[in-house]
């Protein structure tokens, strides 16, 4: 009763049109304002976002201009700045953790929400809720203590052994740098892909599922030739939701990738990440331009994000029609 | 309804009870700066509240580039940092409120050179020329004539040496990249000094525990590590020769000694690199953190209560540092910061 009345009193500048009054006190309209704020809210923070971002990194904009994308020197001593090594070590960092997260994710995905009993699926997903909430200097300090080790004493000499004729595992191995952080990422990642990718499965309808049965499809032919085309949207939406996380991952991977700026084709190189640079060296970045590339940094991660996410969708607009028409097959 | 205006009505009575002691709530004072410094600072303002319960000093510790900025903006009283102010932040300051700041050294602290070498327990020896050598990724073995010279009777393995340092900007850096500019001309001229700096080679570990974590982790491993750290965790680190052609282990004593080896010349602003300082028991990695204080304050009330603390800090303060492993002040500093403390007005 009391909001009702409050409202009213709040929309006082309106009164005359009747109808629109009518609408008001039916409730249609002010949820409508209100749900319209939010949503522009979002929007708003994002542009302002944006926009603090660009005023904020004048200086090197003017400056190097393009050269900051495509420089590799970071010397705040000299005043040179330049990107690349940064872009590099997160594209690089982010595509190890998607390659090793994905499968792993999706098929423990198909497992808890097709395969498993129930019971044991719901236990499973209690766990992984968990895993997703743990932060993330937790998983930094895991990288250290227990995946750098492994990395240095026997994957790496064993992936170096087996495949290094490849320029991928060459040089020597510190044990930190991109492979290493590109694991913990997957490591941090793979629950959120679980945890979206089962509940899209469970909620695909079960006619689906009957009408393959129905056909003479096995448990597994319905499941992937039906359940998982017809979830594609939902999965690809967890990709993204991981994608994001390992992106702008900041202190797990300054923990574990070597804090080197350095372009090297080997993943066992030490590497560095634009969340990591921006981390370490905002509190004691003294000089205006100093300071300020590292705002551009925040810009360019920015950029990077929405280029990625839109290249994904792209890529998911290229391949869905063929996964909904299999999805209604 | 009664029982709310019965509690609203006690709600009243306590908060009133509270304003009694609002009323005589203490002078305020708020600095920004340092990291390294913490521990002893918060000490120090805690123990000062007690003695003068009407003073209370807040701090942040957000870095020593934050410290400078901030009381140069003015949103705080006093910075702390532990590199000197520059020449243009000085005119930078000076600018903005038309007189001067100035520079106020509080405890000493140093950086310490360890290692990881498979075999090797002992203390070694390194020579400025090792230590620029290493971090120019010149000498890449640590059986490297330049280091197994001053540690004959040791036997060094012909393994590469993997170089560590701090990757996020400190003051820890600072003092280790000023030492290494004092010492090598090609290091001064291809890196500098600051308090992150484009390193010709290496791994970095983000803070103290991220570096010992690295060097601790890592066979071969070279890098350098803030004393306090070092002390509070028994980790095993080298002797540096300082300019008296002596080996130093850096301990409280040494680094006070090359405070004390500086003192006569220091300039009369205290921006001082006692970095490769003289004396023969002189610790080389070692420096000065300093208080940024105004020369003017517009609140008489501020500005005695900030004296009143530095006073107290330069005689019964130092008597807590060592406490807390800061090697404490010499004598020598201390005469001459109270005479520099008449000039805050």
């Amino acid at each position: 009763m009391a909001t009702t009345t409050t409202t009213v009193h709040g929309a006082g500048p309106f009164v005359g049109s009747r109808s629109f009054m009518r609408r008001l006190r039916e409730g249609d309209e002010i949820v409508r304002l209100i749900t319209f704020l939010f949503a522009a809210f979002v929007v708003l923070v994002t542009l302002l976002l944006v926009f603090e971002l660009w005023v904020g990194s004048t200086l090197p904009r003017h400056k190097f201009g393009f050269h900051f994308f495509v420089t590799s020197v970071w010397d705040p001593i000299s005043d040179q700045f330049g990107a690349l090594p940064f872009i590099y070590g997160t594209v690089v960092t982010a595509s190890i953790s998607l390659i090793l997260a994905v499968p792993l994710g999706i098929g423990a995905a198909i497992f808890l929400a097709e395969l498993a009993p129930a019971r044991v699926s719901d236990v499973l997903q209690f766990f992984i809720d968990l895993l997703a909430a743990v932060p993330s200097v937790i998983y930094g300090v895991l990288g250290v203590f227990i995946v750098i080790p492994l990395m240095r004493e026997y994957i790496q000499p064993a992936l170096k052994s087996s495949l290094g004729f490849l320029p991928l595992f060459q040089g020597p191995a510190y044990g930190v740098g991109f492979f290493t952080a590109g694991v913990v990422l997957a490591i941090m990642v793979i629950p959120y892909i679980i945890s979206v990718s089962r509940e899209v499965l469970l909620s695909v309808p079960r006619d689906q599922r009957e009408a393959a049965l129905a056909l003479g499809a096995t448990r597994w032919e319905s499941t992937w030739k039906v359940v998982v085309p017809f979830a594609r949207t939902g999965i690809m939406g967890s990709i993204f939701l991981a994608l994001a996380r390992a992106l702008g991952e900041t202190m797990a991977v300054t923990m574990v990738i070597g804090n080197t700026p350095t372009i090297s084709a080997s993943l066992f190189s030490p590497g560095y990440s634009i969340a990591a640079v921006i981390a370490n060296e905002f509190t004691e970045a003294t000089g205006d331009i100093y300071l300020q590339s590292l705002i551009e940094l925040g810009l360019v991660l920015f950029l990077l994000t929405f280029i990625l996410n839109g290249l994904a969708r792209l890529l998911i607009v290229a391949t869905s029609q063929r996964g909904s028409g299999m999805g209604q097959a | 309804m009664k029982r709310i205006t019965g509690l609203l009505v006690a709600a009243v009575l306590v908060l009133a009870g509270a304003g009694i002691v609002w009323a005589d709530n203490p002078l305020s004072i708020n600095g920004a700066g340092a990291t390294f410094p913490y521990p002893i600072y918060s000490k120090w303002f805690d123990e000062y509240h007690k003695k003068t319960p009407n003073v209370q000093i807040n701090y942040q510790s957000i870095g020593s580039g934050g410290g400078i900025k901030q009381v140069t903006e003015g949103t705080v009283d006093f910075g702390a940092s532990d590199g000197p102010m520059n020449d243009d932040q000085l005119k930078a300051f000076k600018a903005k409120h038309g007189f001067g700041i100035l520079h106020f050294p509080t405890v000493l602290g140093a950086d310490i050179p360890t290692y990881n070498v498979p075999g090797v327990s002992a203390e070694l020896n390194f020579t400025p020329e090792a230590v620029a050598g290493i971090f120019l990724g010149r000498i890449t073995k640590w059986n490297d004539p330049a280091i197994a010279g001053a540690n004959s009777g040791i036997k060094l393995p012909a393994n590469d040496i993997v170089v560590v340092h701090r990757s996020d900007g400190s003051g820890t850096t600072y003092i280790w990249t000023d030492y290494l500019a004092k010492v090598s001309d090609d290091w001064k001229n291809k890196v500098g000094k600051g308090a992150s700096v484009n390193w010709p080679v290496g791994l970095g570990g983000k803070g103290n525990e991220g570096v010992a974590g690295l060097i601790k982790q890592t066979p071969n491993s070279f890098g350098y590590i803030e004393l306090i750290y070092a002390i509070q965790n028994n980790m095993l680190y080298g002797r540096v020769k300082n300019s008296s052609g002596a080996f130093i282990k850096a301990d409280l004593a040494s680094v006070t000694a090359a405070a004390a080896g500086a003192a006569k010349d220091m300039p009369a602003d205290f921006r001082v690199s006692i970095t490769n300082a003289p004396g023969k028991n002189a610790y080389p990695i070692s420096s000065f953190t300093w208080l940024l204080i105004p020369e003017k304050f517009s609140d008489a009330s501020k500005r005695d209560a900030i004296k009143g603390f530095v006073s107290w800090m330069l005689t019964d303060g130092q008597n807590s540092a060592e406490v807390l492993s800061y090697a404490k002040l010499p004598k020598e500093v201390v005469v001459k910061e109270k005479q520099a403390l008449a000039q805050v007005q």
